[in-house]
């Protein structure tokens, strides 16, 4: 119980530091330090990350951060692709899109730093 | 600009349901990119812009017996106090430093990910074995 508490804490900072969910915190921890498998591990971080970016976007919210057309504009294609995205992940060979995706955030990464 | 940022949505969205991870990632430089917000802003606006992502994520994830229900009570509440931190560290640094930070946190996870697809059995990767 207080490695899961920890692996929270630890995840909930990256969270609100970064303005992402964490998933990439909390998935390795949960399997080096709680045992879960990889797919048990994805899906309980998505339930966590409910509270962590609720918490988050409330919290930043309080200091006036928050743009909701912003938010609901982006937000609410994105529900209709994890639906997507989690059924594909039960029958689709990944290797290639993570690399891609590693690539993508490789370029937009360096975008941002220069 | 904006059927851009939606689509962005949309392909952050599949890409959160896919590796786990994904959604806030791509959203924060779409808002500060595409939108033209400040970093700041970006990554609060990000977080309000995951949550129905996460949480239709998960429901689904919950259909496919996927969700330990307490272990993620425990590890949201952890988070909160987390999140307080997190959120006063953030406001407390300079913009472009924040910025720059998030960029060098996009290249770590696009290295963690890129080992990931080299090593055929981490510990963390899904399995495709008959589920």
């Amino acid at each position: 119980m207080a490695r899961l508490l920890a692996i929270g804490l630890v995840a909930g900072v990256f969270s609100a530091l970064f303005g992402v969910g964490g998933g990439i915190v909390i998935v390795p921890l949960l399997v080096s330090l709680a045992g879960f498998d990889g797919r048990r591990a994805t899906g309980t971080s998505l339930a966590a990350i409910g509270i962590t970016a609720g918490a988050g976007a409330l919290f930043y919210g309080l200091h006036g951060d928050l743009k909701v057309g912003s938010a609901a504009l982006i937000g609410l294609p994105a529900a209709l692709g994890a639906v997507g995205g989690v059924a594909l992940q039960q029958r689709l060979q990944t290797r290639t899109l993570t690399i891609g995706f590693s690539l993508l955030l490789t370029a937009v990464g360096i975008r941002l730093l220069v | 600009m904006e059927i851009l940022a939606a689509l962005l949505g949309l392909l952050g969205g599949v890409l959160s349901g896919l590796f786990g991870v994904g959604g806030g990632i791509l959203f924060v430089p779409t808002l500060v990119l595409v939108l033209g917000l400040t970093q700041v802003h970006a990554e609060a606006t990000s977080l309000l812009a995951i949550l129905p992502a996460v949480l239709a994520g998960a429901w689904r994830q919950q259909r496919y017996g996927n969700v330990d229900g307490r272990a993620a009570l425990l590890v949201g509440l952890g988070s909160i106090a987390g999140v307080a931190g997190g959120v006063e560290l953030a406001k407390a640094l300079p913009e472009d430093v924040l910025r720059r930070l998030f960029a060098v946190f996009m290249l770590v996870v696009a290295a963690t990910l890129a080992w990931r697809a080299f090593h055929p059995k981490p510990a963390y990767s899904s399995k495709r074995d008959a589920a």
